[in-house]
């Protein structure tokens, strides 16, 4: 008997990963969970499924979220038997944020993260950031912070308009 | 000391500093002298509190004995909190909080990036996890560090006398005991000389940087580890703690 959609069909890994890819990020809605990264694995068993999430950062408070949207979007879609393993290693790092989330983040106004997340590129003292906009680099760093853990912010000194630049972690 | 008994008392004193230093930097939230620390204290303590849960999670597990994460946070009380004093100093002014930072983290990231490498596969993840967060951090403390110190002379001078008010702290941060000897010797875990020259080495380089002196050899004070703290604890943990013991058991 098969336990995992209600349909009685058998979901594969590809069929859960394409209905990921519509749970967006709660802070970030035109980034989905595929495009952020954070879904690390994708395990269909005989009885339920188990996606493996990484935490962005480890107090990130939309992590909890994020779990509970993707357990509503399967059990919508007929799994109900799903659980969730929150895996710590490897840890998260920018550099997993797909191609494709990367256009988007730029359509959207946040200038995506700047090269490798090496230890060098984290303690470079400076970097050009590109304005998403009209994507000068002349460009300045008002705070290393911004309105999530993940993200900086800066002002365009072309066009003058304040973005949010996703931190390279 | 047992082998398990060392390593459940290690994480929950990991788990202590950053509950404690997170509880430290909330706060300045509301208080901040401008916005981008605001956003910057806000980030620290978010990090801080996320590091304390993984920490704490795993301390349960190990004790066995059904404790939350919140039973460590909420329903102890100062003597049985294992943090280092130099978290739990209050925020005081500005320059202070930096220089606290600052000393805390030079020597957190260093400790971090051993406890990576040590035999604790749990440990190990948790501090790979967390020494990204905490490289981010320090490179910002050690900018306003090299900001305060070569400014003006009355942020020179303030920050100076941070420096040494809150010298008398560092001592304890490589003053290990039995706990941290069996830590090391049975989980390979961090070499706390090793820690402390490297320590020093990151320390006066900044301070140089600075223009800061470094405050002579002195008296340093200690106790964390086994629960004697400075009066400091008790208001903090009073107000982290009201509402669990106003209303017992109570939840989101």
């Amino acid at each position: 008997m098969n336990l995992v959609a209600d349909t009685g069909v058998m979901p594969t890994s590809r069929d859960i990963r394409f209905l990921l890819e519509s749970v967006a990020d709660p802070e970030i809605p035109v980034l989905s969970v595929i495009d952020l990264g954070i879904v690390r694995d994708i395990a269909v068993y005989q009885d339920r499924v188990e996606v493996s999430v990484a935490p962005t950062y480890t107090g990130c408070p939309a992590t909890e979220v994020i779990e509970r949207m993707i357990l509503a979007k399967l059990r919508r879609n007929g799994i109900s038997h799903v659980t969730i393993k929150r895996v710590l290693s490897p840890p998260w790092t920018t550099d997993w944020l797909t191609e494709a989330g990367r256009q988007k983040l730029r359509a959207y106004g946040i200038a995506p993260p700047d090269g490798s997340a090496s230890k060098r590129s984290l303690l470079a003292p400076v970097l050009k950031v590109r304005c998403p906009r009209c994507s000068t680099d002349d460009t300045t760093r008002v705070s290393e912070f911004g309105s999530t853990p993940c993200k900086a912010s800066y002002k365009c000194n072309e066009c003058f308009e304040p973005f949010e630049y996703f931190k390279c972690i | 000391m047992d082998k398990d008994e060392a390593r459940l008392n290690y994480v929950l004193r990991l788990g202590d500093n950053a509950l404690v230093l997170g509880q430290r930097l909330s706060e300045i939230v509301t208080r901040a002298p401008e916005l981008e620390e605001e956003l910057a204290s806000a980030n620290f303590a978010l990090d801080y509190i996320g590091q304390a849960r993984l920490f704490y999670s795993y301390a349960g597990e190990l004790e066995g004995k059904g404790r939350s994460e919140d039973d460590f946070a909420f329903l102890r009380d100062g003597p049985e909190f294992r943090n280092l004093l130099l978290v739990e100093q209050p925020n005081g002014h500005f320059g202070d909080t930096v220089v606290r930072q600052f000393l805390f983290e030079a020597f957190y990231s260093l400790l971090l990036e051993a406890l990576a490498r040590c035999d604790d596969a749990r440990v190990t993840e948790i501090a790979a996890r967390a020494v990204k967060e905490i490289h981010y951090h320090l490179r910002h403390v050690t900018q306003w560090v090299v900001r305060l110190g070569g400014g003006t002379d009355e942020s020179h001078d303030c920050v100076q006398q941070s420096l040494d008010t809150l010298w008398r702290y560092t001592g304890e941060l490589f003053a290990g005991d039995q706990v941290d000897e069996a830590f090391q010797c049975e989980w390979n875990g961090p070499r706390l000389e090793d820690i402390e020259v490297a320590w020093n080495k990151k320390v006066e380089a900044v301070l140089a940087d600075a223009t800061l002196t470094r405050p002579n050899a002195q008296w340093m004070d200690g106790g964390g580890r086994t629960g004697r703290h400075t009066e400091h604890l008790g208001y903090l943990i009073a107000e982290m703690q009201f509402l669990q013991r106003a209303y017992p058991g109570a939840q989101w």
